[in-house]
């Protein structure tokens, strides 16, 4: 078997046609988009075109689209751009690091942030949020769907509650995982700042999107040239922006059955998966669970060593968390945080789908951890 | 002009009839690391290469054998050049305050005889160069001089590694961990001129891609200092899981120490090496007791050297951090060691019973297999 990639929310591989964009754009477009003369605007057109259609694709205007340097900063972005000192922030304990991380270091600096619990299906209880609402409520940031589990977050619910209780809190989505999955309607939606990123929807790496509600001002977070509507100063990342709108576009068509192949391959492992004893989905199925990413705890075996038996096979996964979590920084608290002992945690792997994967690599991926588990399994002292 | 002047350590002057030997490898070991641009020299006691840079230093000082590099300023054989080069020096230097003048005088015809010429050369200093006083017993500096084919002029000395030239003393192979430690002994005994040749235990799928990268990088770094270095990945899991499966748990460890030790002499016996290496340190783990030490070295022929046994952790992260592999060792990949750790380990095992536990193990065959599937990775520092 060639190559089995399922580990599509970690990165994505760029379509062919986002590949050749990047090197026709490095090759052609290769003029400063601020400059005056024609190749400047020509340049200044790609942009403009790639701004387009991200926005199209989740029903925004395109002066609502900033692009970044990823999801990472499309983050930071929202959250340092809205906040000011003693301003009370709500987000999940499940968020990603991008913005766990960057709140831990705001509380030290006489932030208030509040941590909603999640229940075992990684979603938040909609009552204790609206709780924690109070008047100096700036922020709340939620992401929208779980990198290692896949549950999805209420957002509109979200937003009501949020709505209901203050005219001054802003709401950010962490859509990172949720883009080129859900369908992502900012009207609908009625979030204030989304966060996107290109690499996970076969786009290239060093790129990504915060969307802000039109009317809304932010501080920018890098000083310079006024570039990006005077938000994100830098030259453009002229290639990476445009290979986004290409894979926007793409991705674009034909989209619910893009979705429905993904739905078939989950359910299909899960299936496979059935066959198994002393395993454990920690994923949350059913409606709260976006399809594309599965995690499963395989009893008795370390997560790093079920991944690397799998690398003898060709297939590519990631455990639950980032590394060997030896290191406190890197330490997983999504799983706990569902009510997972440690070992649980440990033995966690995540392996995420793209439409791109078929029916055959699954059965052949199922049939290497039949081989596998009773290797691993053997001891276990 | 500027050229590099370098003296190696006086054992290698004391070898006696061997003394040819040890210097020409030196020189040969130099030349590898800076490559075949230069010009090197060796004449009395001294090494002298036509160029200095920072850069070219730098290599030059962590040649093994050497104890000292400066740059050295070459001028005519005239007491005003002298004079004028050695003033140069004496300002651009901070922070010094005394000085004296040494000289050397190899070319007997030179007018003035050596102390003549530091007594001139130190007044002139004196009077062109403002708050230094000399001091003959500890002076801040020393300016020196040697007349020779031309008169050399130098002030400030960078030090060298020291020890003895590299592969002067045979060859010996590192059992090379991820860990601070083994890097520091293999360093160590490459000081005293041993060649060195590293074994690496991988044990996939236990142990991740990461870990293997380690250990070549802590290789590499290693490799500044010895030129070239071999390291020999072995394929360690079978071993360990059948020692796992077959052997009680308080003795894994030292079973698979005494593997490892095998394996590594088995490495020794193909790379005509006569020694083993460790990172041991008396008393560190429950694996370096003293008991288990000698278990360990029961099945071997080949003399298993210990750099570190006499050290401290704290004097080991020192070296470590001196030869820049401090930072690659801690990094948290985890080793072949740390995955399967007993919960007691046995920290007084008898040779008897652990001889008994192991005879349900396939020895011949499993070292065999190892060393079949053994994965050579060459890594190159030279120029």
């Amino acid at each position: 078997m060639n190559l089995v990639y399922l580990d599509n929310s970690a990165t994505t591989k760029p379509y062919k046609e986002v590949i050749d964009e990047v090197a026709e754009c490095m090759e052609k477009y290769f003029a400063n988009p601020s400059s005056a003369h024609r190749l400047g605007v020509e340049a200044e057109k790609k942009i403009k075109a790639a701004r387009e259609k991200v926005a199209a694709f989740i029903k925004a205007k395109p002066q609502e689209i900033i692009f970044t340097s990823g999801g990472s900063e499309a983050n930071n972005m929202a959250v340092l751009g809205i906040v000011s000192k003693c301003d009370h922030i709500i987000t999940t304990r499940i968020e990603h690091p991008s913005i766990i991380r960057l709140l831990q270091d705001l509380e030290k600096d006489s932030f208030d942030v509040t941590y909603l619990d999640v229940d075992c299906y990684g979603i938040i209880n909609l009552e204790q949020l609206a709780k924690s609402i109070r008047e100096n409520t700036k922020l709340i940031s939620i992401m929208y769907v779980n990198n290692e589990l896949g549950s999805i977050q209420p957002i509109q619910e979200i937003v009501s509650i949020v709505r209901s209780k203050s005219k001054k809190a802003k709401v950010h989505i962490d859509a990172v995982q949720a883009l080129g999955k859900l369908n992502i309607n900012v009207r609908e939606l009625g979030a204030d700042l989304i966060s996107l990123s290109a690499h996970k929807v076969h786009g290239p790496k060093g790129v990504g999107a915060l969307y802000i509600k039109e009317g809304l001002r932010l501080r920018p977070l890098i000083a310079g040239g006024g570039q990006e509507y005077d938000l994100r100063s830098g030259t453009e990342n002229l290639p990476g922006i445009s290979g986004f709108g290409i894979s926007i576009g793409l991705l674009a068509q034909d989209f619910q059955n893009k979705q429905m192949q993904v739905r078939k391959l989950k359910e299909y492992f899960v299936e496979g998966l059935k066959d198994f004893d002393k395993i454990k989905i920690n994923s949350p199925l059913g409606e709260k669970h976006l399809d594309n990413i599965l995690n499963v705890s395989f009893e008795g075996v370390r997560g790093e060593v079920m991944l690397h038996s799998l690398e003898d096979y060709n297939i590519y996964v990631s455990t639950g968390s980032a590394c060997s979590a030896k290191k406190g920084a890197h330490k997983n608290y999504v799983l706990p945080a569902i009510g997972l002992d440690a070992m649980q945690a440990e033995g966690a792997i995540r392996f995420s789908f793209s439409y791109m994967n078929t029916i055959e690599e699954i059965d052949y991926t199922i049939d290497a951890i039949k081989k596998i588990l009773p290797f691993l399994r053997r001891i276990s002292k | 002009m500027n050229c590099m002047l370098v003296k190696y350590a006086s054992e290698i002057s004391l070898k006696g009839l061997n003394r040819r030997y040890f210097e020409d490898l030196l020189v040969t070991n130099i030349r590898k690391t800076i490559g075949n641009g230069y010009k090197i020299q060796k004449e009395s006691g001294r090494i002298y290469i036509n160029d200095y840079s920072e850069e070219l230093a730098d290599k030059v000082r962590k040649t093994f054998g050497i104890i000292g590099v400066t740059k050295a300023e070459i001028t005519e054989k005239e007491m005003d050049k002298i004079a004028e080069a050695a003033i140069g020096q004496m300002k651009q230097l901070k922070d010094v305050k005394t000085f004296k003048v040494e000289s050397k005088r190899s070319d007997k015809k030179f007018p003035l005889q050596s102390l003549e010429i530091s007594r001139e050369i130190g007044g002139m200093i004196l009077k062109n160069v403002e708050g230094l006083k000399v001091d003959v017993h500890s002076p801040d500096i020393v300016v020196n001089v040697e007349i020779r084919d031309k008169a050399y002029i130098y002030t400030k000395e960078l030090k060298g590694v020291a020890g003895m030239p590299y592969g002067s003393a045979g060859k010996g192979v590192l059992l090379l961990s991820g860990g601070i430690d083994s890097p520091v002994a293999g360093y160590m005994m490459a000081k005293r001129g041993l060649e060195l040749v590293c074994v690496y235990y991988h044990s996939h799928p236990y142990t991740s891609e990461r870990a293997k990268e380690k250990v070549v990088e802590l290789a590499r770094k290693l490799a500044v200092y010895t030129g070239s270095i071999k390291l020999y990945v072995a394929p360690f899991t079978e071993i360990q899981m059948q020692i796992i499966e077959k052997c009680k748990e308080n003795e894994l460890t030292i079973i698979m120490r005494r593997y490892m030790m095998q394996v590594a002499e088995a490495v020794a016996k193909k790379e005509n090496a006569l020694a083993l290496i460790t990172g041991e340190s008396l008393g560190q783990v429950a694996s370096q007791t003293l008991e288990s030490m000698l278990v360990t070295n029961s099945e071997l022929e080949l003399p298993v050297f210990r750099p570190l046994v006499g050290m401290d952790k704290i004097d080991i992260t020192v070296t470590a951090r001196e030869i820049d592999t401090f930072e690659t060792s801690i990094l948290p990949y985890e080793d072949c060691c740390t995955i399967f750790v007993p919960k007691h380990p046995k920290t007084r095992p008898r040779l008897d019973e652990i001889k008994k536990s192991e005879e349900v193990l396939d020895k011949e065959t499993l070292i065999a297999n190892c060393m079949a599937s053994m994965e050579i990775i060459k890594i190159n520092n030279l120029q």
